[in-house]
């Protein structure tokens, strides 16, 4: 997998979520940071369409081969799109967590919350 | 050794232990013994049970004196089988490993499932989990269980269910089989699983595919609970439209050992692989490409998912479920369905044998395959407790009184058959209960008894 | 066992490079890709009754369409297939096996010729107890010894493992909590608890509630002072804990508890460290279950089987499982029985008595080594795993740390972090590279709370040339890792297979022989 990288385009929430906001609708997935502290993912347990998804609470979860992880909506809304490949191909997550890795799509229901996540540099600079 | 430590005494090394509750007297128990002497003592108790060595045994109800090959002695004594723990480093328990995925293999293939583990604790827990299993999934609240599913598995289910809230409704019988009527109307969009058992606690031979159909349109989780050894003849449960078999392994190549320890095995549809309890084997490569096999979705497990995972399963049965796979690779494949048709045709002179009995009618006259229900015309539970003393006397067990779990059979008797009982057993079995019958109704004094 | 470090790496290094062992090109073929049609082992008796139509018998709608595809070998095949699969395992009787939390001592082969004896091994489980008194009464001494050990005298040998003892101390709790009409909705766990405590309480319809251990590594009172209220149902505690610590503040701990009203459960993983020294009756715990297969010399099978017993204290014995064992004197001496009729017991977790094929090897133990031999098993325990842990921080105490305290009971946890970050050598290197050596590695990345953590224990029944043998080997391991990461990175060299692709076996399970 590549080195650490953490794009300006995305907003990130605190426990390495990332979203990226296109109008109402933002795609999540999760962190560089997030991935690696992981390890090699082995599952992606896809939510439903229609499945409605609360700012910082789980959505679901990804699996490597010795621990389970929850991923945290970074905002709430419904989902729209899941991205199916990863059933396939969870390694993705690793991969390319910013692209091919991407989880879901959500028509956002609040567009305020976007307030509350924090850009690239401030999560960084929590990492460190 | 204490020098290396830096402490004076080995007491130095329990300092931490409060004086208030030090132990500070000796465990008040036995004296140690010898070796040999320690022999003696098992020896004699052991020679003060009655074992199916003693006597021609026709219990069943859960547990069947099949005999155990040889072969099975030798390898499951090998300490290589014997000593090792649950197989965390796979690099040097591949024959452990293996034997899981062989396991599993034959398991999926006798039940027509596509997914196995590698073992439960025994059948009637294996019911358990198996509900619960089916409570994850649907998130439901009401399992319907038949009432010729074994009673010890029906109050293990209880136990356990109450633990996690959900209801257990019963089903009753009719004609020795689950009612299909009560059973439909029983089924709705609460339940969560369905249980039926195959051949029922009864010997009969139940509808499982009909069971399983009733259950289908309402989603809940269609479980059996199956006897192994007819399954090489009975419709296997992948056949029938069951979701999870399970059921109790003691069949395949266990002893009796009281009890336990046995096995029970947990297979199920492709939809539930990730809900499993317990430990599967699955194959994968070494890093030099060499085919080799780990324990895998561990992330079910207690030990990863904690409080989240799908069972607190940790140690199981491995060494009885490698009994189990020997033994199925012992009989082999046509091994396993000409001795299920053996024990049709002795089931068969059973039954006809005892039907001819004064004082016997059968219980049921649906299909049996190894074990059949009669009743005695005898005094209630008591009257069918002392003709079994009486046939025990002569050195016959003749079987299970089913007075204590069924209510509406006080004078019931379930009679079960192995390959080891011949023609001539069954003959002696005939004779020795048409006599203890006799004596049990002419001996009006033990019948007086029984009602005060 | 273990070889100078420098020829060491070079072997290894060696070994990867000049190619396979005789065992590593003897690739694996399950017993489903041997045989040929119609080989067997099985010769069938024949029905000898009168034969009737099998159709008439079995009617076609009920019977399988087609066979279950199982093997087709001789019974040569098959003992040459499983004995060719034995060799492929490390076991007790082999090595030294210091997996943590596990208790492996070495099973005596007395225990399983006493299990064998036609009396115990041909018993059916419904036999009428007046023709199994010597089963009854061994289940009843066994029950009386344990109850002994633990300080609570009540005692049920139903569950089947550890975790069946987990869950019926749970339920247990449960229903004596329902008894006092009081609804409780947590179960506390301490934050080193095994995997099994926190999913036994999901299981029982609890909450988990996780304890915070302090730096010595017991019970942070503080903070079991801030959560154990009116919800706890109770405290689920190893003592000593998964460290190898016994926490000092027990009876503190204990009285919180019990103020509250919850009860105190002990798991008896750990239960080797302190036979005949304490009690978990005397230390205030309500229930206790047993591993007979850690400290009771079950062997372990590969995974199993076991058994849990667990002991309960006065106000919880009217909830234990059914049936139990009962003993009344009569004209003829005891008489032992077993009583299903009991009204407030929380049912039955499982099929029959239990696995009494374990309770006889456990009774023979107990009758082996009485009183004084059990004392002086825990003595010996406690002793060999200090003597370890001063060993192993004289040759490598830099790198390897003790995880908490000074000394331990009969295990204790290590960390590779200091290695970790010099060399990049972490825990499942060194265990992997410790299979080179010959030993079966300690439990490894558990407790959760130490980072790298490797969990040994050593038990009483290794021989101070063992301890020290493993301790240089562990030191060659860690002089190596400095020398040069990679060797133990690539490690093992010498096993029947390699590292393992496991994300791969779980990314797109393959669990059966596809035929």
């Amino acid at each position: 997998m590549a080195d650490a990288s953490y794009p300006d385009n995305l907003k990130y929430h605190p426990e390495h979520d990332w979203a990226l906001i296109d109008g109402d609708v933002a795609t999540f997935g999760v962190t560089w940071y997030a991935q690696d502290a992981l390890g090699e993912v082995v599952f992606f347990d896809p939510p439903e369409v229609g499945t409605t998804v609360t700012a910082g609470e789980p959505y679901t979860e990804v699996e490597s081969v010795k621990a389970v992880s929850e991923v945290v909506a970074p905002l709430s809304g419904e989902i729209v799109e899941v991205n199916a490949a990863l059933g396939d191909a969870p390694e993705a997550i690793n991969d390319d967590p910013y692209g091919e890795g991407w989880m879901v799509k959500v028509r956002l229901s609040d567009s305020s919350e976007v307030g509350a996540l924090i850009d690239a540099a401030a999560y960084e600079a929590m990492l460190a | 050794m204490l020098e290396a430590i830096g402490a004076r005494s080995v007491e130095e090394l329990f300092a931490a232990i409060p004086p208030a509750i030090r132990l500070e007297r000796e465990l008040e128990l036995p004296g140690g013994m010898p070796e040999q002497d320690v022999y003696a003592h098992l020896r004699e108790l052991a020679e003060r049970n009655t074992s199916a060595e003693d006597e021609i045994s026709f219990l069943g109800a859960g547990m069947y004196d099949h005999y155990v090959p040889a072969l099975i002695d030798m390898l499951l004594g090998r300490s290589e089988f014997l000593t090792p723990y649950t197989p965390y480093q796979p690099e040097i328990s591949q024959g452990g490993l293996q034997a899981m995925f062989e396991y599993q293999t034959a398991i999926s293939e006798l039940t027509g499932l596509p997914v196995a583990n590698a073992s439960v604790y025994d059948g009637p827990s294996a019911v358990a989990a198996a509900c619960y299993l089916a409570h994850l999934a649907n998130g439901r609240s009401r399992v319907v269980v038949s009432r010729a599913v074994h009673p010890q598995s029906r109050e293990t289910l209880r136990t356990l269910s109450h633990g996690y809230g959900t209801q257990v409704v019963e089903v009753p019988l009719r004609n020795g089989r689950t009612d299909p009527d009560t059973w439909e109307e029983a089924i709705d969009g609460d339940v969560a699983a369905v249980v039926f058992q195959q051949p029922n606690f009864l010997g009969a031979v139940e509808d499982a595919a009909a069971l399983a159909a009733a259950a289908k349109r309402s989603g809940a989780v269609v479980v059996g609970s199956y006897d192994p050894i007819p399954m090489g003849i009975l419709a296997s449960p992948g056949e029938c439209g069951v979701d999870v078999a399970v059921g109790e392994g003691q069949t395949l190549g266990n002893r009796l050992d009281f009890g336990g320890p046995s096995f029970g095995f947990f297979a199920a549809t492709e939809a539930h692989l990730r809900r499993m309890p317990g430990r599967i084997a699955g194959e994968t490569r070494d890093v030099d490409g060499r085919r080799g096999f780990v324990l895998t979705l561990q992330t079910r497990e207690q030990h990863i998912r904690r409080e989240k995972a799908t069972s607190n399963i940790c140690t199981a049965q491995a060494l009885n479920a490698l009994a189990g796979v020997v033994y199925l690779g012992w009989l082999g494949r046509a091994g396993l369905v000409e001795l299920g048709e053996l024990l049709l045709q002795r089931t068969a002179y059973l039954r006809d044998s005892l039907a001819a009995l004064d004082g016997v009618s059968l219980l049921h006259e649906q299909p049996v395959v190894r074990e059949l229900a009669v009743e005695l015309d005898v005094d209630g539970t008591a009257g069918v407790r002392r003709v079994i003393g009486r046939c025990q006397d002569a050195g016959i067990n003749p079987g299970y009184p089913l007075g204590a779990d069924y209510e509406e059979h006080p004078t019931g008797l379930l009679v079960a058959i192995t390959e080891q009982r011949t023609r001539k057993h069954i003959d002696r079995l005939a004779a020795v209960l048409a006599e203890a019958i006799s004596a049990e109704q002419a001996g009006c004094g033990t019948r007086e008894e029984a009602h005060a | 066992m273990s070889r100078e470090p420098s020829s060491e790496t070079s072997a290894a290094v060696v070994a990867s490079r000049e190619g396979a062992t005789p065992m590593q090109r003897d690739a694996a073929v399950t017993i489903f890709e041997k045989g040929a049609p119609g080989r067997r082992a099985f010769d069938c008796p024949a029905p000898g009754v009168p034969e009737r139509d099998p159709l008439e018998l079995l009617p076609a709608s009920l019977r399988r369409g087609e066979p279950a595809r199982l093997p087709e070998v001789s019974e040569p095949e098959l003992v040459r297939h499983y004995v060719r699969l034995s060799r492929r395992n490390f076991d007790l009787d082999s090595g030294f096996y210091p997996l943590g939390s596990c208790t492996m001592k070495h099973n005596p082969r007395l225990h399983e010729r006493v299990a064998a004896l036609p009396g115990h091994a041909r018993l059916h489980p419904l036999q009428d107890p007046g023709r199994a008194q010597g089963a009854l009464e061994l289940m009843w001494g066994l029950e009386r010894a344990l109850g002994e050990i633990a300080g609570l005298p009540y005692v049920s040998l139903q569950p089947a493992a550890g975790s069946q003892g987990e869950l019926a101390g749970v339920l247990l709790t449960r229903a004596y909590h329902e008894a006092q009409g009081s609804r409780r909705t947590k179960v506390l766990t301490p934050d080193s608890a095994h995997g099994t405590n926190p999913a036994t309480v999901t299981m029982a319809g609890y909450e988990v509630v996780k304890v915070a251990t302090n730096a010595d590594g017991g019970v942070d009172i503080d903070d079991l002072r801030a959560k154990v209220d009116e919800q706890v149902a109770c405290l689920m505690l190893t003592n000593p804990n998964t460290l190898g610590i016994f926490d000092p503040a027990i009876e503190q701990i204990a009285a919180l508890v019990h103020e509250v009203g919850a009860t105190l459960y002990y798991d008896g993983a750990n239960l080797n460290a302190i036979m005949g020294k304490t009690r978990p009756g005397d230390m205030g715990f309500d229930i206790v279950h047993f591993n007979l297969h850690k400290s009771f010399t079950q062997p372990h099978g590969g995974g199993g089987p076991g058994a849990g017993p667990i002991a309960v204290s006065e106000r919880i014995e009217p909830f234990l499982p059914a049936p139990v064992i009962t003993r009344s004197e009569t004209a003829d001496g005891p008489r032992f029985d077993l009583d299903h009729d009991r009204p407030r017991s929380i049912g039955r977790l499982r099929g029959f008595q239990g696995n009494y094929g374990v309770f006889v090897r456990s009774y023979a133990y107990i009758r082996s080594l009485g009183a004084e031999g059990l004392r002086e098993a825990s003595e010996i325990a406690v002793l060999n795993a200090n003597y370890l842990l001063a060993r192993l921080r004289e040759l490598c105490g830099d790198d390897l740390p003790l995880a908490f305290g000074e000394r331990c009971m009969h295990e204790f946890v290590l960390s590779a972090t200091p290695l970790k970050r010099e060399t990049g050598v972490r825990t499942l290197d060194i265990a992997k590279r410790l299979l080179d050596h010959g030993f079966h590695p300690p439990t490894v990345y558990f407790p959760l709370l130490v980072d790298e953590a490797l969990l040994i224990e050593p038990t009483e029944t290794e021989t101070r040339e063992t301890l020290d043998e493993f301790a240089q080997a562990l030191a060659a391991i860690v002089g190596e890792a400095r020398e040069d990461p990679q060797v133990a990175q690539s490690a093992p060299y010498t096993t029947p297979v390699r590292r393992l692709d496991e994300a791969a076996a779980a990314k797109r399970p393959v669990i059966r022989q596809a035929l």
